[in-house]
């Protein structure tokens, strides 16, 4: 497959606009000023589009949403914050590739009649900030943003926003707290962001890969674009692949390509060509899969009927000789650190799990420890504010049903604490 | 007291934000650049400027994690402690950190030149194991390459 997201950046000037114009860049915006909005969330509806943040939301319906909602002023976030474990498919979008982000988000901003944009970046992206910055300095000046966008009259702002260290930042409430000011603890929703988000008016919070992806529905149209991998959700996607694999990146290729695919004909294979015990597919939050279920195809639709989520897209390969229990303690003390404790069985269930984990794994664990795991996790799951917690519990309830037998070796001490 | 410095860039920063307390990151960061960390003094003379109570600006500063309220050495170590770091040799290279800088994860070396700090992943997760010290990010870390590295911090241009 032809590159699109990805295309030009082993150009080391890629993040300088005269480079991504010469490359075709900012066709897509001359087009869309030709457009009604209307006729631009028309076409992203049409295209199949879905959100690449995680969830895989249709993004022409969220815009649609936004555009139906009579209060003004409306406003675009883009999600840069990345902290999902496994994921780094954004980085190279933002340090190599800013126009293509800027060109979708003004396009979204005129199809949104939004006047101002903000990007959200997490951070650690230090180097990120600055290229992005420049980016939009350079678009200013070329009159692709501000007053007077292309002498025809629309008016979009944008301005980088920057983060200090907190995953739940990247759930889109919790990030419009931060951006008003506040900590970033999730809000309840309904009302949802398309109707009252940041200073409660309609806002439109996608992720920097979906709006990277908005420039190639306009120029190739959403018939070509929805031909584009799987028929139920299209487009091109970018997989982060790490852990024990030959050559770990990030990789531009169809959306459902089979999870063998991308381990064996794109990343060359396990590490040493060992054997591959386990994949989590999507990010720490997504299902950890056993080596059997290599084929089924990364979109959407078909991961929850193979047993897992497509998430962010984050792939991390463990071979034969990683001890499972362990990945999963690290996994859970992850979201321990992480929850931002505003509810309870978030905030004290995490705790509980990791507790039981650390001595399973520290080999004084007790016969009934595993059920009781499931038992916490079973509380945990769907009596969170936010889909933190649940992440959490299925992470545990995950790597239980899978990989059980590990569990129970470590019990009975057959697996000594090394670590 | 705020510097004149630490003064303009915080207006300048206000000037992006329809409301003050928007700023109230980029303000702290400001202050932490020019400081090292942010001190309960600080906090009072900030939430000023902010229009924010001190409670209500120590409680955005301690929700973030890059946001320091306590001392912290001349560079800051951040060595990622998630999944993909830890199979690829994260106890390896925190062992051989340990031991060079004679400090565990949260301390600062007694020259005051490094704090070793654990976060979450990086997205850098290509490079297991990784870690940042300050805005520099350094991946395929081994113990051997420790002293080269550590060796760059080590003159005194702190
Ligand atoms: C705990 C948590 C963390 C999240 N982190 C991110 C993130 O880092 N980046 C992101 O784009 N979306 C993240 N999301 C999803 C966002 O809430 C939101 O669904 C997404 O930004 C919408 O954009 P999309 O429709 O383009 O995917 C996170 C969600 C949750 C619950
Ligand atoms: S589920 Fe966890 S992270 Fe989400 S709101 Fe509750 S405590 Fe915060
Ligand atoms: S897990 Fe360490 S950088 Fe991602």
């Amino acid at each position: 497959m032809e590159k699109y997201l990805l295309r030009n950046i082993e150009n080391p000037n890629s993040a300088d606009i005269n480079e991504y114009v010469k490359a075709g860049g900012y066709k897509a915006l001359a087009k869309a000023m030709d457009m009604k909005p209307a006729d631009i969330i028309e076409q992203v509806k049409k295209s199949g589009l879905r959100g690449r943040g995680g969830a895989g939301f249709p993004t022409g319906m969220k815009w649609a949403f936004a555009a139906a909602d009579p209060k003004m002023p409306k406003y675009l976030l883009c999600n840069a914050d990345e902290g999902e474990p496994g994921t780094f498919k954004d980085r190279p979008l933002l340090e190599k590739n800013p126009h293509l982000l800027i060109e979708g988000m003004i396009i979204s901003g005129h199809a949104l009649r939004a006047k101002y944009g903000y990007i959200y970046l997490r951070g650690e992206y230090p180097q990120a900030k600055d290229i992005l910055e420049a980016a939009i300095k350079q678009a200013y000046e070329k009159k692709f943003l501000g007053d007077n966008i292309l002498g025809r009259g629309v008016k979009f702002d944008l301005c980088v926003h920057q983060g200090a260290g907190a995953y739940i930042c990247g759930e889109e409430t919790a990030l419009i707290e931060s951006l008003e000011g506040r900590r970033g603890q999730p809000r309840i929703k309904p009302p949802f962001p398309v109707n009252e988000g940041f200073l409660a008016k309609p806002t439109v919070v996608n992720n920097v890969e979906t709006f990277s992806n908005v420039p190639y529905v306009l120029e190739i149209g959403p018939e070509e674009y929805s031909k584009i991998g799987s028929s139920d959700c299209p487009g091109p996607k970018l997989f982060s692949v790490s852990g024990h694999v030959k050559k770990p990146g990030v990789y531009e290729l169809p959306m459902g390509t089979t999870l063998r695919d991308i381990i064996y004909t794109h990343c060359g294979g396990v590490t040493g060509d060992k054997k591959l015990k386990a994949v989590i597919p999507g990010g720490i939050s997504t299902p950890v899969l056993p080596a059997d279920k290599l084929d089924c195809p990364m979109d959407f639709v078909n991961m929850p009927k193979h047993g897992s989520m497509l998430g962010s897209g984050a792939v991390m390969v463990f071979d034969e000789t990683v001890d499972l229990p362990k990945v999963c303690l690290r996994a859970i003390k992850f979201f321990e650190h992480e929850s931002c404790g505003k509810c309870t069985p978030c905030r004290e269930g995490i705790g509980w799990m990791r507790s039981i984990l650390g001595r399973i794994c520290g080999g004084t664990g007790n016969a009934g420890d595993i059920d009781l795991l499931l038992e916490v996790s079973k509380n945990v799951m769907g009596k969170t504010f936010c889909p933190l917690g649940d992440g959490a519990a299925t992470v545990v309830q995950n790597f239980i049903k899978n990989f059980r037998n590990e569990f129970e070796a470590h019990i009975n001490n057959k697996v000594r604490a090394e670590r | 007291m705020l510097s004149e410095k630490e003064k303009n860039e915080i207006e300048t920063e206000l000037k992006q934000y329809e409301h003050k307390r928007a700023a109230c990151v980029e303000a702290l960061k400001i202050m932490q650049h020019s400081r090292g960390w942010v001190s309960d003094d600080g906090i009072h003379d900030l939430a000023g400027i902010l229009g924010m109570t001190p409670d209500e600006l120590d409680g955005v500063a301690t929700f973030y994690s890059l946001i320091f309220r306590k001392p912290v050495g001349r560079h800051v170590i951040l060595i990622c402690n998630t999944i993909s770091c830890w199979v690829m040799g994260y106890n390896q290279v925190l062992r051989s950190l340990n031991e060079r800088l004679g400090i565990g994860l949260g301390d600062t070396s007694a020259d005051g030149r490094f704090t070793l700090l654990p976060v979450p992943c990086l997205g850098a997760c290509d490079q297991a194991p990784a870690m940042m010290i300050d805005n520099e990010l350094y991946g395929d870390l081994t113990p051997e390459k420790m002293d080269e590295i550590l060796g760059k911090y080590s003159w005194e241009r702190d």
